[in-house]
């Protein structure tokens, strides 16, 4: 197959479907089904069954980002985006008749969320462009819109050297958190030799308080496995596995599906399209352990085993899974792959600032009145993010901080919230990128409280190997705790500050040696709050 | 016999077919095929072993020695190898659970939305804490990292469902009504 013959096999699937020209999507994905989307998109379809127009089509989509306004429904032409719809908010069975009614006449005006509001019109969508469009368990609407020509293009025009050479000209930067360059890491696979390579996509998503990783597994399956077949080619690899978290029970079962599909329709397994590439992925469940994100324990699990870090180098790239060179990148990292891919390195470094290419999705949460996921192009300043998309602090309440990078990261108060959002300019105020997790705090929030909060995440999660992070996240929480009490003294701070230093110095791996950050940002900010505990 | 050896490298560096015979089931209780299922198709690998831990927890509920020790045997590993990844994972139970559960997300954004007063409403009402079940054995309590509804937040799975924007009345009385069932 070539990219023309799965042009037609899409035109063809789009054919199929040409007498529906009316969609009532109903987003199905895990935060919109725990408010009863299921039961509306069952009293839809009913009602469509019943007495709707012909040309009317019900189905599930994934997610349309405005998690805290759920369940969603959006109405809408065929080949429309994410924003050119009628959305419907906190939709209950009872709509239905009232939804349906509204196909071919007026919107419901008592349902209706605009969409011509900041949060979906400063928006970019580059890796989530048919999240809340396509239906996540259906291959055919993949195909249609577009889906797995990139990768019939790589695998029929491209050698796999040029492949590399394009995202590397992308710019594009890993996802998961540390940022390190996509097209360096994929080429130190490439030349790396092995007679067995893998790669493997990073779906733990650990930071609690993100879900974009989970929102596009759960909307866009195919993307990801088209983004890994890619990379598998690129580098030389016929095998691929998916860790994802326990958690995200939706995830896994839509890529169980995904998979299945793929295969069958010869987009995945032996020789895929006709050509000579193989490859296969498998899922690996993870069982709720935040430090099998980091990707040497994650490999670790993946063998079966605890998820004890290992020390870098070597890096997974020389010896990986099992001792061989491997891949490893993120969710959202493999879903930028088919993009760059279609339409050239050139165009995705034309977003972005400098040294940050494309977009990032950010999971907003928190005191927030848009809490959702949104995909903005980097160097979007925070206050922009906040205040404009993300609608403020709810309540009439004055924002004090938002904490990006999770219990890695740190929190960025009111002063600085002009600076664009990129990999470096968060590090310079003492915080991270992250995966994209962004907690706004509003004046309610005690900043003493919030880092015990997260020491208390790292003590727990510490995988017990390195004395360091061991017993050094036990006493900076001890410390925290009696200052959060007010029953620290003076000396205490002062050695919660040098234990900081030395954790983060000593460290084997990424969760140790990130622990003391959320410490070190509040004091940077909020020292006045610990000095406020200090008892005498 | 041989497929089985090609998925283990290195356990018999002189790629010799090694019969081991596998352990018989437990007992006739057919959730150990399904187990033994998931182990053959993964070839008896070591690989298989957290998978294999998942597939008794949801068919038993959690882990016990005998569950443990049929692992152990049939991927051929020691048991303490079983034993330490079997503690390691937060999501293993190593005790039999009550006859229902609650797992309380603790993630960020449920801790700034106020997850701190569903615990404590838990506690206050039925005496346990995360990680405990009550002495009726009607309720474990657990905690979770970020269920991934931190739009929803506070949340809460309640027997599997998963709820959101809790406050601590609507969560008891939910709770309250599965154990009523
Ligand atoms: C403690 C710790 C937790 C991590 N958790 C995740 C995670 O949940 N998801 C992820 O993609 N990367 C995580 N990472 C980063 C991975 O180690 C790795 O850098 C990443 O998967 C590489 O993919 P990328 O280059 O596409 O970002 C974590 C790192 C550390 C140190
Ligand atoms: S923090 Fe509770 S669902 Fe994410």
């Amino acid at each position: 197959m070539n990219v023309e013959d799965l042009e037609h096999l899409a035109e063809q699937y789009r054919a199929e479907g040409a007498a529906q020209t009316r969609e009532v999507r109903v987003c199905a994905a895990t935060s919109c089904r725990s408010g009863g989307a299921l039961l509306v998109f069952d009293a839809l379809t009913e009602v469509q069954q019943a007495s709707g127009p012909a040309h009317c089509k019900v189905k599930e989509v994934g997610c349309m980002g405005l998690c805290s306004a759920g369940p969603l429904v959006a109405v809408a032409d065929r080949d429309a985006g994410l924003t050119d719809v009628d959305l419907y908010q906190e939709v209950k069975p009872e709509d239905a008749a009232d939804i349906i009614a509204s196909v071919d006449g007026a919107p419901v005006e008592r349902l209706r969320h605009p969409t011509d509001n900041p949060f979906f019109a400063r928006q970019q969508l580059i890796v989530r462009e048919q999240c809340g469009v396509i239906d996540p368990d259906s291959a055919k609407g993949y195909i249609a819109a577009g889906g797995y020509l990139a990768m019939v293009k790589a695998l029929t025009e491209m050698t796999p050297a040029e492949v590399i050479a394009e995202v590397t000209t992308s710019g594009l930067r890993g996802r998961g958190g540390g940022g390190y360059p996509t097209g360096l890491k994929w080429s130190t696979v490439a030349k790396t030799p092995g007679a067995q390579k893998y790669v493997i996509c990073n779906a733990d998503e650990g930071d609690p308080g993100a879900f974009m990783d989970r929102a596009i597994i759960e909307s866009d399956p195919h993307r990801v496995l088209e983004g890994m077949a890619i990379a598998a080619y690129a580098v030389g690899a016929d095998k691929g596995f998916i860790y994802v978290r326990a958690e995200y029970p939706l995830a896994v079962e839509r890529l169980k599906t995904a998979i299945r599909k793929a295969k069958r329709t010869g987009f995945l397994g032996h020789h895929i399209c006709e050509t000579q590439f193989s490859f296969d992925v498998e899922i690996r469940l993870g069982a709720g352990a935040f430090v099998c994100g980091e990707e040497t324990a994650l490999m670790g699990s993946i063998e079966g085993g605890r998820g004890n870090p290992m020390p870098r180098p070597p890096y997974p790239a020389e010896s990986g899974l099992w001792g061989q060179p491997t891949l490893i990148n993120n969710v959202e990292t493999f879903g930028n792959i088919a993009p760059i891919i279609n339409r050239g390195g050139d165009w995705f470094a034309s977003i972005g600032t400098e040294r940050s290419k494309g977009t990032k999705v950010f999971a907003l949460a928190g005191a927030i009145s848009n809490i959702g996921l949104i995909e903005v192009p980097m160097g979007m300043s925070l206050r922009e993010i906040i205040e404009e998309i993300g609608g403020g602090c709810p309540g009439g309440k004055a924002f004090k901080a938002v904490q990006t990078g999770g219990p890695s990261g740190g929190c960025i108060p009111n002063d600085y919230l002009d600076i664009p959002v990129d990999y470096d300019s968060l590090k310079t105020l003492g915080t991270m990128m992250g995966s994209g997790g962004m907690i706004v705090m509003d004046e309610t929030s005690d900043m003493v409280d919030v880092a015990r909060f997260f020491m208390e995440f790292c003590m727990s999660e510490s995988c017990g190997k390195c004395v360091p992070c061991r017993t050094g996240t036990q006493q900076m929480y001890a410390l925290l705790d009696r200052l959060a009490k007010s029953q620290a003294g003076p000396a205490d701070l002062a050695m919660l500050e040098e234990l900081c230093e030395v954790v983060q110095a000593t460290s084997l791996c990424g969760l140790g040696q990130t622990a003391p950050n959320p410490v070190l940002s509040t004091l940077r900010y909020f020292r006045h709050e610990y000095e406020a505990k200090i008892n005498g | 016999m041989a497929a089985i050896r090609l998925a283990r490298p290195g356990a018999n560096p002189k790629g010799l077919p090694m019969q081991r015979p596998h352990p018989e089931l437990p007992s006739s209780d057919k959730r150990w095929k399904i187990i033994n299922t998931t182990m053959r198709r993964a070839g008896y690998a070591e690989h298989a072993l957290i998978e294999a831990l998942h597939g008794v927890q949801d068919a038993f509920g959690f882990l016990d020695e005998q569950a443990m020790s049929f692992v152990a045997e049939s991927l051929d590993l020691p048991l303490s190898k079983v034993y330490g990844v079997a503690t390691f994972y937060h999501l293993f139970q190593l005790k039999p659970q009550g006859r229902h559960t609650c797992v309380v997300c603790t993630g960020t954004a449920c801790y700034i939305k106020g997850a701190g007063a569903l615990v404590e409403g838990i506690e206050e009402r039925y005496g346990v804490q995360p990680g405990g079940t009550t002495d009726d054995k009607a309720l474990s309590v657990m905690a979770a990292r970020c269920v991934g509804v931190c739009g929803l937040a506070p949340a809460a799975v309640v027997d599997g469902t998963l709820l959101g924007k809790l406050t601590p009345p609507k969560l008891l009385e939910r709770i309250a009504q599965e154990i009523a069932e």
